[in-house]
């Protein structure tokens, strides 16, 4: 449902341009649980980025569900970000003056569903993470965790294609960062193609598939023990 | 553009952020605050001034006899122009535009007046009929004199209420004989004035009876005349004409400013409306320039809030909101912070002006039922609207450019 050709991307820096994807050819299949690894400044982040459509490419091409993502306006990107795409990110990026319940119920706010209904969905994701009881307290009441979960219920809310992770356990404790996990295996277990960007081995070793980038271009793809490239 | 949701979502923005919004929206509610107050100050000026103009019918002529400063056909200089019936006949049947026009003159001396056992000294006016429309005076019993006793030089005569008061007490006045200067005069009318006590201190008698017995002869001190409906041009016609009559007729210098004394009301009139209207608009550009400077403000506090809410626009970004819909949010926000503080400012200046109002219902100090106009206040509220959508364009705008990736990066 993915696919990237030969993508390239820069980052100008004042006079300096720095090239950051060299050419990256990446196919993600529908239900995949992937994980993205590298070391700092190796792009993972930035492929994330692109793979949102928070970011453009120069060079290459991105198809998401056979559509090419290229050049689109704002307007549009947003549109298909709510559709297609949710997002979980290392330090949850909740609203800080609103409560959980209105957190989780936001994309559906951009789909313009009204607010009594989607109150009421945002409850029953809310529900599934276990966080009925926290459902009216505000973030900066919760752990790290409960918010992790909160910011993952707002990621399905709006039945996405694919979730995009960036560090989703990064500012989480080793217990928590695995029940975590066991949520992502979760949600991809109902069909949901979930794709982790992380530098730590034991988070990338719960998923199916690693992929490795090094210095801008895709290394290893390790599939159940076996590398593809 | 007008979906409840959306204004929850400002609204619960604002209700979280009470300091920011109060700090924005002081500014503005300062401004019209501010204009309201010196457009009321304004018009309680206006009002007072007008009010002292009451005693007078505005548009109102008074021409009195004064003396030469310039040599003149042989004349010399210091001759004093005494007027006189002729000029006020000739006036008031050959020139055009005027309205109404009586001659009057001065009784000096004691003048008694006295009924039965009361008495006292009062003003004596000996006038034409005309002479009703160039004070304030209202008939409360009776009528005024009338050509009727001009002509047979009748002994009647129009009484003020006060002397009503002295010399009659409680009984009616109609009908009976007072003595004006030991002469029996018949009181026909009683006459109110707005002008104030002293104009009611007065009796009104025909001046062709007057100039039979008081004085003889045909002199008049005093022609005052209204121009009705004519403009300030028309109006420096008539006064033209009428010089040009007297000036050949008594043979002084129609060029000569000190041989008639003319008081034009509607010219000083005008220019205290002229002055009036300098200062209305003097207090509109401050008005202006101050709520310019709150709109600056608020335009400046919501530049701070986007920057401050940088991230929160990026995460909505990320969830599928449109520039539009992030233009929209900000953009309400401030329209909404100032159109409501507007309103503030606009019902606490109202309220003020109220508050004081009381105090101010007499035009003694030249400062009388202090009012903003109610329109100007709505203009003024719409206006800010304007100016908040206005100021809040360019905070919006930048927000919407906003990068989400960029946003979202730990700061």
């Amino acid at each position: 449902m993915i696919t990237l050709s030969n993508l390239n991307k820069s980052y100008t820096v004042g006079k300096n341009s720095l090239h950051v994807l060299k050419g990256i050819d990446l196919e993600i299949g529908d239900g995949e649980l992937v994980s993205v690894m590298g070391s700092s400044g190796s792009g993972k982040s930035t492929l994330l980025n692109i793979l949102g459509m928070l970011d453009e490419y120069d060079t290459g091409q991105y198809l998401l569900e056979d559509k090419i993502i290229k050049d689109l306006s704002e307007t549009k990107a947003a549109h298909l970000r709510n559709k297609y795409i949710g997002f979980v990110f290392q330090s949850f990026n909740l609203i800080s003056f609103k409560n959980a319940m209105e957190n989780v119920a936001l994309p559906l706010y951009y789909q313009k569903v009204t607010r009594r209904k989607r109150n009421k969905i945002a409850m029953e994701y809310l529900d599934r993470m276990g966080l009925k009881e926290w459902a009216h307290h505000m973030p900066n009441e919760l752990s790290g965790g409960q918010n992790q979960r909160i910011a993952i219920a707002r990621a399905l809310i709006s039945k996405p294609k694919v979730i995009l992770a960036d560090e989703p356990t990064g500012a989480l404790d080793s217990q928590t960062s695995y029940e975590v996990m066991d949520l992502f295996k979760e949600i991809n277990k109902d069909g949901i193609t979930v794709i982790i960007v992380t530098h730590e081995k034991d988070i990338s070793e719960r998923t199916e598939r690693i992929i490795r980038l090094k210095d801008g271009i895709i290394g290893d793809d390790i599939r159940n023990g076996h590398n593809y490239n | 553009m007008f979906d409840r949701d959306k204004w929850r979502e400002i609204f619960d923005t604002i209700r979280k952020n009470k300091l920011r919004t109060f700090l924005t929206g002081f500014s503005v509610a300062w401004g019209i605050f501010m204009l309201i107050i010196l457009l009321g100050s304004g018009n309680g000026l206006q009002n007072g001034i007008k009010d002292q103009f009451k005693d007078s019918a505005v548009n109102s002529v008074w021409i009195s006899g004064g003396q030469t400063s310039m040599p003149y056909k042989g004349f010399e200089a210091g001759r004093r122009i005494q007027m006189t019936n002729e000029d006020y006949d000739r006036a008031g049947s050959t020139i055009p535009g005027i309205e109404h026009i009586s001659g009057r003159f001065w009784m000096w001396g004691s003048n008694m007046l006295s009924y039965k056992n009361e008495y006292g000294s009062f003003d004596i006016s000996p006038v034409h009929p005309d002479y009703k429309y160039m004070e304030r005076s209202v008939i409360v019993k009776g009528r005024f004199i009338n050509e009727l006793d001009i002509i047979r030089c009748r002994k009647v005569t129009v009484i003020g209420k006060i002397i009503q008061d002295i010399l009659f007490k409680e009984e009616p006045p109609l009908g009976k004989y007072i003595k004006v200067n030991s002469v029996p005069f018949k009181v026909v009318g009683v006459f109110e004035d707005e002008g104030g006590d002293w104009e009611m201190r007065r009796v009104y008698v025909p001046i062709s009876t007057a100039q039979k017995i008081f004085t003889g002869g045909n002199r008049i001190n005093q022609i005052s005349l209204t121009t009705g409906e004519a403009s300030a041009e028309q109006a420096q016609e008539i006064i033209s004409n009428i010089k040009g009559q007297l000036a050949s007729k008594h043979k002084f210098d129609v060029e000569d400013q000190q041989a008639l004394h003319i008081w034009n009301t509607q010219e000083e009139f005008s220019k205290f409306m002229n002055l009036m209207s300098s200062i209305r608009i003097f207090i509109w550009v401050i008005g202006i320039f101050t709520i310019i400077a709150g709109v600056v403000g608020v335009s400046n506090i919501m530049m701070i809030v986007v920057k401050d809410r940088t991230r929160e626009v990026g995460i909505r970004k990320a969830i599928g909101a449109s520039p539009w819909s992030i233009i929209n949010l900000i953009l309400m926000e401030a329209i909404m912070i100032t159109a409501f503080s507007g309103y503030v400012g606009l019902v606490l200046g109202v309220g003020l002006l109220e508050l004081i109002s009381p105090f101010f219902t007499t035009s003694e100090y030249y400062f009388m039922n202090p009012e903003a106009d109610l329109m100007v206040a709505v203009y003024a509220t719409i206006v800010l609207i304007v100016a908040g959508a206005i100021a809040g364009l360019f905070p919006a705008i930048r927000a919407a450019k906003i990068k989400p990736i960029l946003a979202l990066r730990d700061e």
